[in-house]
């Protein structure tokens, strides 16, 4: 069965990291976008992210993030994905 | 929700979803709030988080201190601090192995290690020190994980300069001092690590990315540890372990299969591992968890199991057996009743995911782990959950299943006198009343915290408040211990009071249900009264704070003679009150009592 895409599945994570059914992703959100999404927020948003692709980032990879978009390449990189 | 907190915990699953578990958690009625100071020497945000999930699934609603990053020695050592303010009721202090100053270097003489050892141990000795001097609060503690790398390969193990080495050494000392110091607590991270596996512990990327010490799937294990010690701190343990049989202490069904049927032994592995589990339980046993059976069975067969040449267990380790075909959940019920215990002291294991279901749902005040029916994993779910965590091991739990099997005793010759006096009478009874004494300070504290039933108030107070409470020129109290022709029931009931004037204020008065209806309450006024009359007091102000337990003694201040004052003396309770200017008429008549 095929995996709902990459932006679909990274939504998942941030709504229930965040407690926010609203949160809606694009590959413009940024930070300033999401009330909830502070620095601490954040490192377990990259936590529920390795686990929910089945993915490690490195020291390297965790450099900053300018918006979700470059998020998703990064994971679509990591898991070798076509979408 | 439940199973968000049963072994194995699911770390993924409670990182992510923390903020709606904490929401629904926050729901729970009668949350007891506690100010808890979390000095870290690297990051604490997500300890703090899963400390408060575990915490709250415990029924405390914690209000946090952080101190600023790795400024825990400061935090302590400075007052000017924010700590201050915070009156903490318990301090944990959040160090690893990333804390140690400084390591042995490879050229160090053998008397400069020895002075590195010195001076680490001397920098947690003056916070320890200076904790007890301005809080007097209770200090849990982490000791040390083992390296992340051994210079010295296997030497370093036993080399002095070996990190490994210097690391045993401080582990060593951490545990001396917590014999020594009343107040201190370990939270044992060399074991947690070590379970958790040290390659994924030291997640070297989380360190240089966020500065926490350890992996942060690691940190909801690390949080359950620390909820553990606290519930354990305020006598929130459990007492009883309810047992299935088939397929959970004995392989098979005993009444399908037979004695010769049922695995259990050494035949085969799977009777080894149902070995090893029995062998666990008994050992629960004798450090003072009573266990009882709920089984659905025809009790015959399910006796003749445990006489078995092979089963460790045998019918007399047992305080209460049910086995019959009444739901489980009725059962326990009755255990429950039987052993004088509340719902929330059990503990049931049962492989049936069905029994396990009906009994979370009946009963949520139980609790269930997810024992599965892997006989092999059973020890792991029942070890690593915690319940059974304790912070001391006193002689009473030693003897708590002689208490109860002596009352066993008492019930069968209940049964030959004409009157129920008659029968007090012929127990012989003698207690010991004395004011709080520092030998017993643990026990009394003990008692306190977990004695829900014959209790006016549920006072809980930590060992310090106790010792507080002993010390104070404007306080009486008393301990009391009961023994009798069948054996001593050991420390069962509390009592203290502060002076106000000419009266003294009862704030505390409880006693175990080991003793339930033997004069002891009795006893325990007529020396309070005398202590009372010895300061020249005039009255005794009682107060009963009703609680969904502690009905059984909403009329006791009735029954001995208290007059009750009017409603608006107290916010949420009854007042009463008891003249003892004019004389006062003793109430025991059962029990000689040593002063």
């Amino acid at each position: 069965m095929k995996k709902p895409p990459i932006l679909e599945r990274m939504t998942d994570v941030f709504r229930d990291v965040l407690d926010n059914e609203t949160v809606a992703l694009t590959r413009e959100t940024t930070a300033n976008d999401i009330e909830e999404w502070d620095s601490l927020s954040h490192i377990t948003i990259i936590v529920a992210i390795e686990k929910e692709f089945n993915i490690r980032f490195n020291l390297a990879d965790l450099k900053p993030l300018r918006n979700i978009g470059e998020f998703e390449d990064l994971i679509a990189l990591k898991t070798g994905s076509q979408d | 929700m439940m199973n968000y907190f049963t072994y194995p915990l699911n770390p993924v699953a409670l990182l992510r979803k923390k903020k709606s578990i904490r929401r629904e958690l926050s729901c729970l009625p009668n949350l007891a709030d506690k100010r808890i100071a979390i000095l870290g020497g690297s990051t604490t945000a997500e300890v703090r988080d899963m400390l408060e999930l575990f915490l709250l699934h415990a029924g405390i609603r914690p209000d946090f201190h952080e101190s600023d990053y790795n400024r825990y020695f400061e935090d302590i050592m400075f007052p000017e601090s924010g700590l201050r303010n915070f009156r903490p009721e318990i301090i944990y202090i959040h160090t690893s192995s990333a804390n140690i100053q400084r390591f042995p270097a490879i050229d160090d003489t053998l008397e400069t290690i020895e002075e590195l050892l010195e001076s680490e141990m001397d920098r947690y000795a003056g916070l320890w020190r200076r904790i007890e001097q301005d809080y007097g609060c209770p200090v849990i503690q982490n000791n040390f994980e083992m390296p992340h790398y051994r210079l010295l390969g296997n030497l370093d193990a036993y080399d002095r300069h070996g990190r490994t080495a210097f690391i045993s050494m401080l582990n060593h000392r951490f545990a001396e001092e917590a014999r020594k110091r009343k107040n201190l607590y370990l939270n044992d991270i060399n074991y947690l690590a070590a379970w958790f596996g040290l390659e994924r512990w030291h997640d070297r990327l989380f360190w240089h990315s966020y500065k926490y010490a350890m992996n942060y799937e690691a940190i909801p294990l690390l949080a359950d540890s620390i909820a553990s010690i606290i519930r354990s701190i305020y006598g929130k343990t459990k007492k009883c372990l309810v047992l299935d049989l088939d397929n959970t202490l004995w392989g098979g069904v005993i009444g399908d299969d037979g004695l010769q049927g049922i695995l259990i032994g050494k035949e085969t592995p799977e009777a080894e591992a149902y070995t090893e589990f029995q062998r666990y339980v008994k050992e629960l046993k004798e450090r003072g968890i009573l266990l009882a059976v709920c089984s659905k069975n025809d009790e015959a067969n399910a006796r003749e199991g445990f006489t078995h040449p092979d089963s460790i267990l045998s019918i007399d380790d047992f305080a209460a057996f049910f086995a019959n075909w009444n739901p489980k959940h009725e059962n326990i019920r009755r255990i429950a009743e039987t052993l004088n215990i509340g719902f929330e002291s059990l503990v049931f294991a049962d492989d049936n995911p069905v029994e396990r279901e009906i009994v979370r749902a009946q009963m949520p005040e139980v609790a269930v782990p997810e024992l599965g029916s892997d006989v092999a994993k059973f020890i792991d779910i029942l070890d690593k959950t915690g319940l059974f965590e304790t912070v001391s091991v006193s002689r009473d739990d030693l003897q708590r299943n002689l208490f109860y099997a002596a009352n066993t005793e008492r019930e069968k010759q209940q049964e030959q006198f004409a009157s129920y006096d008659d029968f007090l009478r012929s127990l012989d009874m003698v207690a010991d009343i004395a004011p709080f004494f520092p030998l017993y300070l643990d026990r009394i504290t003990q008692l306190t915290n977990k004695t829900n039933q014959f209790n006016l108030t549920t006072l809980r107070c930590t060992l310090s408040e106790m010792e507080a409470m002993s010390c104070d020129q404007n306080r009486i109290t008393q301990y009391g211990r009961l023994r009798d022709r069948f054996g001593d029931n050991g420390l069962v009931s509390v009592m203290a009071g502060i002076v106000k004037g000419v009266e003294l204020h009862v704030d505390l008065w409880l006693m175990s249900c080991r003793v339930l209806k033997r004069g002891m309450e009795s006893a325990m006024l007529d020396s309070f009264v005398a202590r009372a009359k010895t300061r020249g007091l005039s009255g005794i102000v009682g107060y009963y704070y009703p609680t969904a337990k502690n009905c059984m003694v909403q009329d006791l201040y009735k029954e001995m003679g208290f007059r009750r004052l009017p409603p608006d003396t107290t916010d949420n309770g009854t007042a009463w009150h008891l003249d003892i200017s004019q004389g006062y008429s003793r109430k025991n008549t059962f029990i000689t009592v040593k002063q």
